[in-house]
């Protein structure tokens, strides 16, 4: 109340300079609104007009096909999309337990002294390069998944229905599941924060009114800071899911890089960012496949638009309430 | 008085810098030959390269788009390509490509291998390394009964072009299935991102199989094998095989030197390989330019073959140096 009396005096004292200033400052907010919309919708038609060429020469049937052959310029995005959707989806089924456990620590059981070093240890881990991420998932994760983790699981399931397609081999190390996973652990850091910030705004009068009546830790977690702050929940784990949508280097390092459409979570697979990332250099001016590319390119961004959507539908009753 | 002298010398002494000033030439493309290039701009004199190793299929783009003074590709350009865009072609220097494994208790050049039992690795039809076919051609070699994984360039790549063609001499299923391309639709096994995504992978995996390019494989120490070359004789990856391969091929009857250096005759030839290639505009905006450049691969071939030796190229065979020298004075203009 002081500040807004303070404010209202200095308006009041520089009134002629302040309709000028008003102005510019209105005309700069407007430019920079309109410039976010004037790039978003030219990168739309950039993407759209460059792959236009492949969306006429191969209809809707584009999106359904599983072929992609340079050699007699056959090109289809099913595989791409599975392998993005898959992989993203699976990742945050490796990161939202973990990134809520990590917040829930930090906000309702961590002494005082640990909050801050982890809470920065976790700021610092999202600002870690994706490349750092493909270098040790290649080195580091890829090895150990084909020695220590996928043979055994492949025995485990051996003869079981359904699950036996799931985990078969062979152990190559790489393959969706190992793309899903250090997927989750780049995403871990960006939920994690959100939901430790979010938790952190719930006013404590609302926790001590139920610990008061003798709710558990877990009790206030569920009643009472969870529906005080989905809505910021949600959309921490919609940042994390639109990183792991378009993530490029981390994933073409361990995911195989195979045109194909695995049944088994150990098998290649690929995604629309990385065979951008890995066939572009390759593809010439004004040719079918670069094209093709394009037109993945506005499939990505159809798909991202498509999940902003949801969750903004999901969360609109929520929000009215 | 004196700070007068002082600027008179300064400005002097620029100026005899601008007169030493090093013609630049800009050039695009090939991955594969960027150390090449980039060793010969630093040792010849008066002419400054500035090359920029983004993948033959954009080196041939920018010089489509003549937005560099030379564009690089591994693959060579077809001939109604080079009349549409105005372009001339010519090769710089050879590269052999060699299968690596990953096989326990198998060394390196211990194991032969034929261009068909590739191709049939490669298609899925041969799947274990104790099949009787590799069996046959491998007496005295004790074949572990381990699954063949396959690993195969994921980014486009002039390697695999010249690997998938050479798997097409060998096979017409291949031929007719899979064909030849910068990148393929393969029928089985998993991509790595480049050499060093190819060789990690096959080091990672037992049972392995892949290909690089030769300079790739020999510095890295990987585990190589003998190849069938078309006299029917199996040979080691090396120098020797490469440049015999280059030896014997017919330069003559190629047009625009789009040589292919695959499956070459001769006993000592080492079958997979194949030229890089510059491609040149016949309408040169600035024909002074372009002059450099050639003034520069000249100098390539004139003093820069111990390079190439040196960073494990081979070498064009001087007779085709001295045909590609012609082809300049023909085909550029004065």
């Amino acid at each position: 109340m002081q500040q807004a009396v303070t404010a209202n005096d200095a308006i009041a004292a520089s009134a002629p300079r302040r309709s000028i200033g008003d102005a510019i400052f209105a005309a700069v907010a407007r430019a920079s609104g309109g410039f976010v919309l004037l790039l978003l919708g030219s990168l739309i038609v950039v993407l759209f007009l460059g792959g236009l060429h492949a969306f006429m020469k191969f209809g809707p049937g584009f999106v359904v096909s599983s072929e992609w052959n340079p050699v007699t310029e056959n090109f289809g995005a099913l595989v791409s999309i599975f392998g993005t959707l898959v992989t993203a989806v699976l990742a945050l089924l490796f990161a939202v337990p973990l990134a809520f456990g990590i917040a829930f620590f930090l906000t309702e059981l961590a002494p005082d002294w640990m909050r801050r070093p982890v809470g920065t240890a976790i700021e610092l881990l999202a600002a870690v390069p994706s490349i750092i991420y493909g270098m040790w998932g290649f080195f580091v994760i890829v090895p150990f998944m084909s020695t220590y983790f996928q043979p055994p699981l492949i025995d485990l399931f051996d003869g079981i229905p359904v699950l036996e397609d799931l985990f078969a081999g062979p152990p190559f190390g790489t393959g969706i599941f190992t793309a899903a996973f250090v997927l989750g652990v780049m995403i871990i850091p960006f939920i994690a924060a959100t939901m430790r910030d979010v938790f952190d705004t719930v006013p404590q009068v609302y926790k001590e009114s139920a610990y008061g009546v003798g709710c558990t830790r877990w009790e206030v977690m569920r009643s009472i800071v969870l529906p005080y702050t989905r809505t910021s929940v949600v959309g921490g784990i919609m940042l994390g899911l639109g990183r792991a949508l378009g993530e490029t280097m981390a994933v073409t390092f361990v995911i195989g890089n195979a045109d194909r459409i695995a049944t088994s979570l150990f098998g290649s697979g690929n995604t629309i960012a990385s065979i951008v990332a890995l066939e572009f250099p390759e593809s010439p001016a004004g040719s079918l496949k670069l094209s093709s590319l394009l037109a993945l390119g506005f499939i990505l961004f159809v798909i991202s638009f498509i999940v902003l959507t949801i969750s903004r539908m999901m969360l609109k009753p929520r929000l009215k309430g | 008085m004196k700070m007068k002298i002082a600027l008179t010398a300064l400005a002097l002494g620029m100026a005899a810098t601008a007169a030493h000033a090093e013609a630049t030439i800009t050039g695009a493309g090939s991955s594969f030959a960027a150390p090449i290039y980039g060793k010969w701009g630093e040792g010849a004199s008066g002419v400054k390269l500035n090359y920029q190793a983004i993948g033959s299929g954009a080196g041939i783009n920018q010089i489509n788009n003549r937005t560099v003074d030379f564009g690089a590709s591994d693959m060579p350009v077809k001939a109604e390509d080079l009349a549409a865009h105005k372009l001339m072609q010519f090769p710089t220097v050879i590269g052999g490509v060699d299968i690596i494994v990953n096989l326990p208790g198998i060394k390196a050049n211990e194991l032969k291998l034929t261009g068909a039992l590739l191709a049939d690795i490669y298609l899925g039809k041969i799947t274990k390394w104790n099949d009787p076919a590799i069996a046959k051609i491998n007496p005295g070699v004790k074949l572990p009964s381990l699954a063949i994984a396959t690993v195969h360039r994921a980014d486009g790549s002039g390697t695999t072009f010249v690997f998938t063609d050479y798997l097409g001499m060998q096979s017409a299923e291949w031929k007719s299935k899979v064909g030849a391309s910068t990148s393929v639709s393969w029928p089985n096994g998993q991509g790595g991102k480049g050499s060093d995504g190819v060789a990690g992978t096959v080091h990672q995996v037992p049972g392995a199989i892949g290909y690089d390019e030769s300079a790739y494989a020999e510095q890295n120490h990987l585990t190589t094998v003998q190849m069938q070359n078309h006299a029917g004789k199996f040979v080691t990856p090396t120098m020797e095989a490469f440049a015999a391969a280059a030896a014997n091929a017919d330069w003559s009857k190629v047009q625009n030197f789009a040589i292919d250096l695959n499956d070459q005759p001769g006993d000592k030839s080492w079958p997979i390989e194949s030229a890089t290639f510059v491609l040149l505009p016949t309408d040169p905006k600035d024909p002074a330019q372009s002059a450099e450049v050639t003034k520069f691969f000249d100098w390539g071939f004139a003093h820069g073959n111990d390079i190439a030796t040196k960073l494990l190229y081979i070498p064009l065979p001087k007779a085709v140096q001295d045909s590609i020298r012609a082809a300049w004075k023909a085909q550029l203009p004065k």
